[in-house]
């Protein structure tokens, strides 16, 4: 219960400007830094979902929870461990052309680690990897070498194992209206 | 004038955005707002002038004026309080009224003008993000840049300060929506989906609740504001009386019951009384009704109540092991819940039990209250001062206190017979809250008498506000106990600091003459054989009374839980 944890936090809200900060605020107010996060629609249509990475006692997190879910635009908020969602992160890697052509390990390294290139120009191209955190790290490390130009990782995305039950919420908000 | 009312509802003609503020603020039932004028919010403000036989402004002295005396007027009257100011400056000086309205659960809707949308963003003359300032501290807020969004979410604004636990909200209107035109119509809002007021009620945990009461050979009822907000006075009160359990007031929970009912066993806190703060770590069921554990409250918390199951009756799931862990929560409206308890709990009788309480009320009584309320030295203390007003109101006054030494001696020794009396700002402890919101308190149950009891350090930081009294005539009686000093904190300093009194000895005015410069009756009283007089008379008037008490320089209040202890660990003197 005292023990530090990743937890990943999946919120459905309204689409508002401004619950971002809400959200932050709530963070912010308890020293919690985000590690990593994440906004998209959701399955319901027009309710957002948005994907917080945390790390903190489990204790804490439920407060937080608690107090996420107070807000007046937050429908639902859950709280996972790494064992009960799928997670996934992507990166997206910009070399050097010069280096695709004359370096024919590079090649290998992109084939052994799964990514795709998603572009090529005479300039630059761009490799696209999804996977793990340990994974999209391993690839930087391989390409390091060869001169990044720019790299870049996405907000965790995960879906949880259990389902969640926000529709319900919706459909017994909208039968009490009825 | 019956302006375009019919119109407006027929919807035959365009009306602006500044105009339908004001009906939508009618609809609400909103026909008294303190403010604050300036550029931003000019549109409205020629509504207000257009509707003034409607809709009474209150010009106060400073926007934090407005908002305290909204809290006041919300905390005697049961209703919305609304305060309204211009933008930049205007909303940035409300911040501090819509925090304490927050932390103490004020229903409150707050409006600001913004600069025009094309302007947002631009560094504007008075342009303020004060959605990004007030986002933490407000239950909800919004910013309307179409006049077409106004009629719902004024709605909004009004359903989420009242509904549930109640706070705050801000809405932010830019000036080009308070002048655009748009065809009206209001309906008020019945409920957002994403949002739960009420919890449902779960007859299990009432069950399961009921059932440890019944076992229950020590038990211990601890109420907040819970009950003054849900309106639960009585159903406390029979709850008690049938379970026969003594009950002790959290700060904002004072005056929910009679202070003088015989289970009524006193305030619970840092400088509440001894026998409900000993006798906390030592009864077996702690029954917390519409609370919140603040800190102030439970002293360590490694330390709280650890030998009794707690039952904890609460509107906000929030709330629920935020800071003690509930072993039997009861989420819902204490009003309703409490019934539902009621019905399921056997009669009982716990008098041996009470007996406890009395025992440490007579070991208090020897040692602090005797001299703080019947003294022998010369010097004035600030409880004879509250014990003579006790005296001539009967207990049937609304008191306001500031912050300090002054609040805890008022809400130990104040006496109240009706719900709706001890206004205070308990949560944030907001020095200058007492004298704007002993305006509003006033206006929010005019039939009854108003006294703000403040000290001399909280009275210099909102003092402007006698200008508020001086041009509305409200019949407020302020009092002022000046100890020349910043009362809690060189308590402190003495207790803790080794008598280092930094930054607290205070040179003040002649507050008397400021009073009579704003055409306000005032006195002066030094000695104590001038009090009762003075006190009697000033209860008697029908006009604003301003009455300086000079009291014993350097008095402490005790008990006190000194910060960080254990609420057993209480210290008499």
């Amino acid at each position: 219960m005292n023990n530090k944890l990743t937890y990943t936090i999946s919120l459905y809200s309204e689409n508002t400007i401004g619950l971002l900060n809400r959200i932050s605020s709530i963070l912010l107010k308890r020293h919690i830094n985000i590690e990593n996060f994440s906004t998209s629609p959701s399955e319901i249509p027009n309710i957002f979902r948005f994907v917080i990475v945390v790390e903190m006692t489990e204790e804490k997190i439920k407060k937080v929870i608690q107090q996420l879910e107070k807000q007046i635009d937050v429908i639902k908020a859950f709280y996972h461990t790494d064992e009960e969602i799928i997670f996934q992160e992507t990166a997206l890697y910009k070399v050097k052309s010069s280096s695709l052509f004359e370096e024919r390990h590079i090649q290998n390294i992109i084939k052994k680690s799964q990514a795709n290139i998603v572009t090529v120009s005479p300039e630059f191209f761009v490799i696209e990897m999804t996977g793990f955190r340990e994974e999209t790290e391993k690839l930087r490390y391989k390409l390091a070498p060869y001169g990044l130009m720019q790299f870049v990782r996405s907000g965790r995305i995960s879906v949880s194992k259990a389902p969640m039950d926000v529709s319900d919420i919706l459909n017994s908000f909208n039968k009490i209206k009825n | 004038m019956n302006f375009k009312m019919k119109e407006v509802k027929n919807k035959t003609i365009k009306i602006s955005g500044a105009e339908a503020v004001i009906h939508c603020l009618l609809e609400e039932g909103a026909n008294l707002i303190y403010g604050y004028p300036g550029g931003a919010i000019m549109p409205i403000y020629d509504e207000l002038f257009k509707f003034s036989d409607k809709l009474t402004h209150i010009l106060t002295r400073h926007e934090q004026g407005a908002t305290h005396a909204a809290q006041g007027y919300a905390r005697t009257s049961g209703k919305v309080g609304v305060a309204i100011a211009t933008s930049g400056p205007g909303a940035t000086n409300l911040v501090t009224g819509i925090t304490d309205a927050q932390i103490d659960s004020t229903p409150m809707v707050c409006i600001t003008g913004q600069v025009s949308s094309h302007l947002l963003g631009s560094d504007a003359f008075q342009e303020t993000d004060i959605i990004g300032i007030s986002t933490p501290v407000t239950k909800w807020n919004y910013q309307i840049t179409k006049a077409s969004e106004i009629p719902e979410i004024l709605s909004k604004a009004f359903y989420i300060a009242r509904s549930g636990r109640p706070g705050p909200v801000l809405i932010d209107i830019t000036k080009d929506a308070q002048f655009e035109k748009f065809k009206f119509s209001y309906s008020k809002c019945k409920g957002i989906r994403s949002y739960i007021p009420i919890p449902e009620i779960n007859n299990k945990q009432i069950n399961d609740a009921a059932e440890i009461i019944n076992k229950a050979k020590k038990p211990f009822v601890v109420y907040g504001q819970g009950i003054i907000l849900g309106e639960a006075e009585n159903e406390l009160i029979a709850f008690i009386e049938k379970s026969g359990i003594p009950s002790a007031w959290t700060i904002l929970g004072l005056s929910a019951m009679p202070t003088d009912h015989y289970l009524n066993v006193g305030m619970v806190g840092m400088h509440g009384n001894y026998g409900p703060n000993v006798l906390t770590n030592q009864c077996d069921v702690l029954i917390a009704i519409g609370m919140r554990f603040d800190d102030r409250v439970t002293g360590d918390l490694s330390t709280y109540a650890k030998q009794a199951k707690i039952i904890h009756l609460e509107i906000d799931p929030a709330e629920i092991n935020k800071n003690v862990k509930a072993n039997y929560p009861i989420l819902g409206n204490c009003k309703e819940s409490l019934k539902a308890l009621t019905e399921k709990i056997i009669k009982n009788d716990h008098s041996n039990w009470k007996a406890k309480f009395d025992e440490l009320m007579k070991i208090e009584y020897e040692t602090v209250i005797k001299e703080d309320t019947i003294p022998t030295k010369n010097g004035l203390t600030m409880g004879e001062v509250i014990v003579a007003i006790n005296k001539f109101t009967k207990g049937d006054a609304v008191i306001v206190s500031d912050v300090g030494q002054h609040q805890m001696i008022a809400c130990r020794y104040a006496k109240f017979v009706k719900s709706k009396s001890n206004i205070t700002s308990g949560g944030l402890g907001t020095m200058g809250f007492a004298l704007p919101a002993a305006i509003g308190a006033k206006m929010g149950a005019p039939e009854r008498e108003v006294i703000a009891i403040i000290g001399d350090g909280g009275y210099q930081m909102t003092i402007q506000e006698l200008g508020t009294i001086f041009q509305t005539g409200i019949a407020v009686k302020i009092v002022v106990l000046n100890n020349d000093y910043l009362g809690m904190v060189r308590q402190w300093q003495q207790l803790f600091f080794d008598k280092r009194y930094a930054s607290t000895e205070m040179t003040n005015p002649d507050f008397v003459t400021i009073a009579k410069g704003y055409n306000i009756q005032a006195r002066r009283v030094k000695e104590r054989k001038d009090l009762d007089v003075a006190v009697k008379e000033m209860i008697l008037s029908n006009k604003p009374q301003f009455l300086e008490v000079c009291v014993e320089k350097e008095a402490n209040v005790f008990p006190m839980i000194p910060s960080g202890a254990s609420v057993s660990e209480i210290r008499l003197k």
